[in-house]
């Protein structure tokens, strides 16, 4: 009994051993960018690790010195198309989501393989194309074209929600057309108030979207710096000509996205891991 | 071991339960894709028929109707018009008049286009009276193109629209030949929200689809089958039709490209492979050693590795690539403990490697919170005849953990196969797809096929190339996603819940 014992304390502070070397390993590169964004001295590339003076410059620059990178306007640009694009898309993926889910109607089978067969091909082969209809529609390089990107198709995101309405039961619709309410109030007044989660989430990730995304922006907006988001504009600032001027720059500038993403993230984990596994698993 | 009954089928181990459903799988796959083509084949017989019978009936209602349907076959919304619904006979009209105009003044001109995508080139003209040189707007055979696909749209909307207006010129007519009221404009408006809710709440979303998914997508895969490259940008110089050329030089006929595919291609499966199943099992160790019986501090060590992901990948990626740099931090470190710099991203073999290992970095998380809780319902009867059976921890995992995950987790693997072929974050922002090679056609030793294909886009303008590529990743992800949808069986169980 005692050898037992003695094996599982063993094997729990090898664990702990393990555990920890794995969590500094994870939030060295974290940690990292946090020292280097306190860092007095350029460049990219130094001949020593830790910073050897430290400043808060970095932090003060991205608001004054806008010359070339005008990280304000970047963040309110981001923000802006975040709001805009996170209300577009909560009511279309809602709106799909529940009309696949719970109404019946002749066409949905189609709709709902049709859906399928969408979601596989790769999202930016059509980049190029979009990028002419909006030209076309004579919005290229505006920030409205933006929002209608991230948000106009957003309806194919339907998944996740459809499996969490697929899960409210039946009989609250029947009860509710007895009391002689009609299909929209269903919507609004039953099911929606017992959605919270899954609202919640799809808020969540369609706000977060245009904060992390630089393949779209990229090319709507080519060089139209005033209309860049902060993802495209920081990713600027790694190209090969700015990298020595604006390397401790670019991590200031993503240490202050990254805390509300990850504030963000961490209160929302629950549901994604719901969202997540709630396809892809066989119970 | 044929066909095993469900009692001896029980009694294998899991692992042993998996390798017999992949056989049974693998020898039931012919009949299978018979079945399949045979009912593929019966669906579209049916869907012929019940053409047929649907254009016959348009000719019937011709023959049975009165003046006022018939007219409905002219004049769009006479049939209503003429019976009283006002609103909805002027909506009709306006509709009809709009797609005249539409196809006379414009698309007609664009469809007439179509075949050939345009001859008429951008010309200088001298003009003699101005003493200049003036332009003279040629075709343009991506607009043409682009014009044409929205012109096909729209005439299929219409022949949806013009059909639905026969229908209901009819229906009015036996209507009222039963002396029945015909239902106004508000009637309609009012199951727009109850009835056909369906109707309101997809019409936004399907247009939002339409428009910036469906349309151009067709547009990309019609520019599969042009010469749309670099040698060939409108207004200057234009594309044309060239069949299949480009899947024949992809596949063979072009040296530099095929070898070029053929590298990536594997390339991507290699990394496919390895970055799922790293992280699946690396995820799953981590997930147990964090949920082990006595470990403290649970919520502290999943903090610690859900902080990773919450960082966008774009700022750790990009942080990292400089990090593992020649000059960067990682060989300054490596400096200090006397190792010489390590091409970590310069050479073909470490890139490759770096990859998969900085993937295990950004993985790993996502794997340990997904698996936590399928972890936590292994029924623990199973451990505890292994522990009494003396089986240690190794043995533990990989004769119980592993097997019963992966037949729960199958689907979720797939998924996780399918999303790492796609995977254009940790390669783009981490390589760049680099290091470049002169063997490739613009790709690089870790270039997978999606940022192989971005690069021809967005670099190159090779975009019927990169619209072929994006047509056989298509057909890799879709058959490997029919898997997924065939094991998960969830089409089919939707409706048990409710």
């Amino acid at each position: 009994m005692k050898s037992s014992r003695a094996r599982s304390i063993a094997a729990n502070s090898a664990i702990y051993v393990i555990l920890s070397v794995m969590g500094i390993l994870w939030l060295i590169p974290i940690a990292w960018l946090v020292l280097i964004s306190f860092r007095a001295e350029p460049g990219a590339w130094t001949p020593y690790i830790l910073p050897q003076s430290y400043t808060l410059d970095n932090y003060t620059r991205l608001f004054t010195d806008t010359q070339l990178f005008n990280y304000p306007r970047w963040f309110m640009n981001t923000l802006i198309v975040a709001i805009f694009t996170c209300l577009i898309s909560t009511v279309m993926v809602l709106m799909t989501s529940y009309t696949l889910s719970r109404l019946r109607f002749k066409s949905r089978k189609g709709l709902l393989n049709l859906g399928l067969i969408l979601g596989m091909f790769p999202g930016f082969m059509s980049m190029i194309a979009i990028y002419y209809i909006l030209k076309a529609m004579g919005l290229s390089q505006s920030l409205l074209a933006l929002i209608m990107v991230y948000s106009g198709a957003s309806g194919l995101g339907y998944f996740i929600a459809k499996g969490f309405f697929d899960t409210i039961p039946k009989a609250l619709d029947e009860a509710a057309i007895v009391d002689g309410a009609n299909q929209n109030t269903i919507f609004w007044q039953i099911i929606l108030p017992l959605s919270k989660p899954i609202v919640i989430y799809t808020v969540l990730t369609s706000f977060m979207a245009p904060w992390v995304d630089f393949i779209f922006v990229s090319v709507i907006m080519k060089d139209n710096y005033n209309n860049y988001t902060i993802a495209l504009g920081l990713y600027q600032m790694l190209t090969r000509e700015n990298i020595y001027r604006y390397f401790t720059q670019f991590c200031a500038g993503a240490v202050l996205i990254a805390i509300p993403i990850t504030i963000l993230f961490v209160i929302m984990q629950k549901y994604y891991v719901s969202g997540v596994t709630g396809g892809a698993v066989k119970g | 071991m044929i066909e095993l009954e469900y009692i001896d089928y029980v009694t294998l181990s899991p692992l042993r339960r998996l390798f017999y459903r992949l056989f049974q799988g693998i020898r039931h796959l012919p009949r299978r894709t018979a079945d399949l083509a045979q009912r593929t084949g019966g669906r579209i017989r049916k869907r012929t028929v019940a053409f047929g019978r649907a254009a016959k009936s348009y000719g019937i209602i011709f023959r049975q109707g009165d003046v006022k349907t018939r007219l409905s076959y002219l004049v769009m919304g006479a049939g209503s018009f003429l019976r009283g619904q006002v609103a909805k006979g002027l909506i009709f009209l306006f509709l009809q008049a709009a797609f005249v105009v539409y196809m006379v003044t414009f698309g007609v001109g664009q469809l007439a286009l179509l075949p050939t995508l345009g001859i008429a080139t951008k010309k200088e003209i001298w003009n003699e009276k101005l003493q200049i040189y003036e332009y003279v707007q040629g075709d343009n055979s991506m607009l043409i193109l682009l014009f044409s696909v929205v012109t096909i749209f729209i005439v299929f909307a219409f022949l949806g629209v013009y059909l639905a207006n026969i229908r209901l010129a009819y229906r009015n007519q036996q209507a009222a030949g039963r002396g029945e009221h015909l239902p106004g404009i508000v009637r309609d408006i009012r199951n727009l929200f109850d009835k056909n809710l369906h109707v309101t709440f997809l019409s936004l979303p399907s247009l939002g689809i339409v428009m910036f998914t469906i349309l151009p997508l067709i547009f990309m895969i019609l520019i599969a089958f042009t010469n749309y490259d670099k040698s060939h940008q409108p207004p200057g110089n234009l594309f044309t039709w060239v069949g299949l050329e480009n899947f024949r030089n992809i596949f063979w006929s072009n040296p530099t490209q095929s070898r070029t595919f053929v590298g990536i291609f594997q390339w991507t499966l290699v990394w496919a492979f390895f970055a799922t199943f790293s992280n699946y099992i690396l995820g799953m160790i981590l997930a147990l050693m964090i949920n082990k019986k006595g470990i403290r501090f649970k919520k502290f060590w999943r903090t610690v590795f859900i902080v990773t992901i919450a960082v966008p990948q774009f700022v750790s990626l990009l942080l990292m690539s400089r990090m593992l740099a020649d000059q960067g931090a990682m060989n300054v470190f490596l400096g200090y403990l006397g190792i010489g710099p390590v091409p970590f991203l310069t050479t073909a073999l470490f890139a490759r490697i770096t990859v998969i290992v900085i993937n295990i970095w950004v993985g790993i998380p996502y794997t340990m919170l997904i698996t936590s809780g399928i972890l936590m319902n292994i029924p623990a009867d199973l451990y505890e005849s292994a522990r009494i059976d003396g089986a240690g921890v190794v043995k533990t995992f990989t004769h119980i953990t592993l097997p019963y995950m992966i037949f729960v987790t199958t689907p979720y693997l797939i998924t996780q196969f399918v999303g790492n072929i796609n995977n254009f974050n940790v390669i783009y922002l981490l390589t760049g797809g680099g290091p470049l090679s002169l063997d490739y056609y613009q790709g690089g030793k870790t270039d997978l096929l999606v940022t192989w294909l971005y690069k021809l886009t967005v670099n190159n303008q090779d975009y019927n190339l990169a619209s072929a590529i994006g047509i056989i990743i298509f057909l890799i992800t879709a058959s490997l996603s029919l898997l997924v949808y065939n094991l998960s069986g969830s089409s089919r169980k939707e409706e048990s819940f409710q």
